[in-house]
């Protein structure tokens, strides 16, 4: 239970504790669950990064992710890349850090430098970096996550440091606007923003030259809790750890007084007090959430009719159209927690309570497993809580997190549709489907890899890949991908169902059935027959098949193994094997291929069993109701 | 703070920063009596001692510190003021 556990790593945190009793935390930390998300991160560092990877292990545990760590020889990061390096090559990270600084600026411009020449010196700077990055790209087709440059500690130039080319301000500035850039044109890298976290640290504490001159590290050793969770944050985000929904209760959290005694024209809310402007500041904070994806929902004591007379008041940021379910009863707010997600189709640990009142905080804390209830101060004190958690920290920006509030509001208008018909399939008729099932394209790659890495629930073997992998399967001939969109009447629900197949033959079950699938390279040799068909490739193996869960019961998995066993026919395989390996999270689809009509032909003693489908000449879709 | 109490308070630093319940620090110890004080941990070491004491070492003190005798003479004079 998420209640039990430790609350040390929560922020506000006291990083001098962190810091202190990291080894007791280390094995607390480690024995709160079972069900950590594996992954080996290389950390290359500008500076000393040993306590750095001390605490970012805690927060990684804190987030369900234990890291493995390689970590580069004292300011060798350049050189670890960019030279042959067995080591890190068979570490095969799933993900690299870049711990640079100011420090590791080496094409400083002098006060006496030409406009000309500090131009010079900034493209030598950011090729230094740039060729590092290419090269990473090249080689180990993983996530990057690089700093930004911090400011100096001191300047020369004084107020003016940013407005002469010559200042080092303004170097770094368009150094970090260089960096910026190459984020925004490749997918698979993200800036971590020391420039953002040092300024509110304080930069003269962060910037503590004993630390670089006693022990070489790049900014204090009180920064580094600071650092680590703000780090940890963004590889959550990478791995699809992110939370999903924001539940909010309504009285002194969203407005300050209480609806159903105060009345809501009474309610302190608007542009007129002081307190009234910071609880709608508060909103409009709340309300862009939406923006970025993340789902609003309300859990209060309150009527109904007052929670909605409340979101009504004419001075709110918030209405009551803004969230997708409003739980306003007299329910323990912990049931209602527990409805929120069951309801969403997601789990309690895809949520973030807000409220203002410690003992609903401590009911929910204390009976929901997983649901995130931040420590959250004084009114004017939430927004830097929430922001600075990093709960929905932003590593990439779709369509579909944009959308998601429509998608799950529309969702709950197909279930008033569903209740008027008595015939399921007749509602599926009425909701007009249309699907999108083809191999995977460009500009799909991430929302792919993201589903990849968040799917839980309806996920036959939980694989996760980077936008490299997916990209590098799409590629691949001896794989047969698709992903699958699906629209309807109430509206488009995006890329929800992901399936991955491998073709080979009979004798490959026995990698799968151990939980693990054949190296890529493998068999890639006598992959030289240009046609489709390949001799001996006659089975394929389902090493992927997820579906989100907004779109359970929509027939959409139907749709999609009908595609499978059209690529099947045009590539010469006749059989489809599927595997499933159990999780603490997907039991909902232990049954899933005696569903589809595959046979099973195998269980092991860990519980994954094997699934074999032989295609019948008279194969008769399964989908009837989806138009594809 | 007397010197007993200085030495009380070292103590709780000194084991939960090396988790080792059994460390008992005198004027003589050092880094050589406590397996884990690496150079690296120093820095965590001296990190939780200014916390526990609401003190800094300068990078003078730092430098020349030479066992817990010397590091308990630096807090005291720090924290008598």
């Amino acid at each position: 239970m998420r209640g039990e556990f430790m609350r040390e790593l929560e922020y506000p945190f006291d990083g001098e504790l962190i810091l202190k009793k990291s080894k007791k935390l280390k094995r607390a930390l480690s024995e709160e669950r079972s069900d950590f998300l594996e992954k080996r991160i290389a950390v290359l560092g500008g500076s000393t990064t040993h306590d750095i990877i001390r605490i970012l292990e805690l927060f990684l545990l804190d987030q369900g992710i234990r890291p493995v760590f390689y970590e580069s020889e004292y300011a060798q990061y350049w050189q670890d890349v960019m030279f042959d390096n067995p080591e890190l090559l068979s570490f095969a990270p799933d993900l690299i850090f870049i711990h640079t600084s100011n420090r590791n600026i080496t094409a400083w411009p002098s006060v006496s430098d030409s406009s000309e020449r500090v131009e010079e010196l900034l493209s030598e700077q950011y090729a230094h970096f740039q060729l590092m990055w290419d090269k990473i790209a090249q080689v180990y087709h993983c996530p990057v996550i690089q700093n930004n440059f911090e400011y100096p500690f001191y300047r020369l130039l004084g107020n003016q440091e940013g407005v002469f080319p010559q200042g080092r301000i303004s170097f770094i500035n368009r150094l970090n606007e260089k960096f910026y850039q190459y984020a925004r044109e490749h997918g698979n890298f993200y800036i971590h923003d020391i420039q953002y976290l040092s300024a509110s640290y304080g930069l003269d504490r962060w910037a503590d030259p004993l630390y670089w001159h006693m022990y070489k590290y790049a900014c204090c050793m009180q920064a580094v809790p600071v650092f680590a969770h703000n780090l940890s944050n963004i590889i959550k985000s990478v791995f699809g750890r992110n939370r999903k929904a924001l539940v909010l209760d309504l009285d002194n959290t969203l407005w300050g007084g209480v609806v159903g005694d105060d009345g809501p024209e009474n309610l302190e809310i608007g542009q007129e007090t002081p307190m009234g402007q910071v609880y709608s500041e508060f909103q409009g904070y709340v309300k862009a959430q939406k923006e970025i994806g993340v789902m609003l929902a309300v859990n209060s004591k309150n009527e109904y009719e007052n929670a909605i007379a409340g979101l009504s008041h004419p001075e709110g940021v918030l209405k009551p159209e803004d969230f997708v379910l409003m739980k306003a009863n007299w329910e323990p707010k912990s049931s209602n927690i527990t409805a929120i997600a069951q309801e969403l189709n997601i789990l309690p640990d895809s949520l973030v309570f807000v409220d203002d009142n410690p003992a609903e905080r401590e009911i929910v804390s204390a009976q929901t497993a997983g649901t995130a209830v931040p420590e959250i101060g004084t009114p004017e004190q939430y927004i830097r809580v929430l922001d600075h958690s990093g709960f929905f920290e932003v590593t990439s920006l779709s369509e579909d997190d944009r959308k998601r509030n429509e998608m799950y509001r529309a969702n709950m208008a197909r279930k008033v549709q569903q209740e008027r018909f008595a015939d399921y399939r007749e509602y599926l008729l009425s909701l007009e489907m249309q699907g999108t099932i083809r191999p995977f394209e460009p500009i799909y790659m991430a929302r792919i890899a993201q589903l990849t890495n968040k799917s839980n629930q309806f996920n036959l073997t939980t694989r996760r890949f980077t936008q490299g992998e997916i990209e590098a399967f799409a590629a691949d001939p001896h794989y047969i991908t698709r992903y699958g969109k699906l629209a309807d009447r109430f509206g488009d629900n995006g890329v929800v169902s992901v399936v991955i197949g491998r073709r080979g033959t009979m004798a490959d079950v026995d990698v799968y059935r151990r939980g693990e699938r054949p190296d890529m390279e493998s068999g890639r040799q006598d992959e030289q027959t240009d046609g489709k068909k390949t001799a001996g490739a006659d089975v394929l193996h389902l090493e992927l098949w997820l579906m989100s869960c907004r779109v359970l019961k929509r027939d959409m998995e139907c749709a999609m193994l009908d595609s499978m066993v059209e690529a099947c026919r045009d590539c010469g395989a006749g059989t489809i094997m599927g595997y499933y390996y159990p999780t603490a999270k997907n039991a909902m689809v232990k049954s899933f291929y005696q569903t589809m009509g595959f046979e099973k032909t195998d269980e092991t003693d860990t519980g994954i069993t094997v699934w074999k489908f032989v295609i019948p000449p008279d194969y008769e879709k399964k989908n009837t109701v989806i138009n594809v | 703070m007397s010197r007993e109490e200085v030495f009380e308070k070292l103590n709780e630093v000194f084991r939960d920063v090396f988790d080792d319940e059994e460390i008992t620090v005198t004027d003589a110890t050092t880094a050589d009596d406590i397996e884990e004080w690496d150079s690296l941990e120093h820095i965590n070491l001296l990190a939780a001692v200014e916390q526990e004491f609401g003190m800094k070492f300068n990078m003078g003190q730092v430098v020349s510190m030479k066992n817990v005798g010397e590091m308990a003479d630096i807090i005291i004079s720090q924290i008598i003021e």
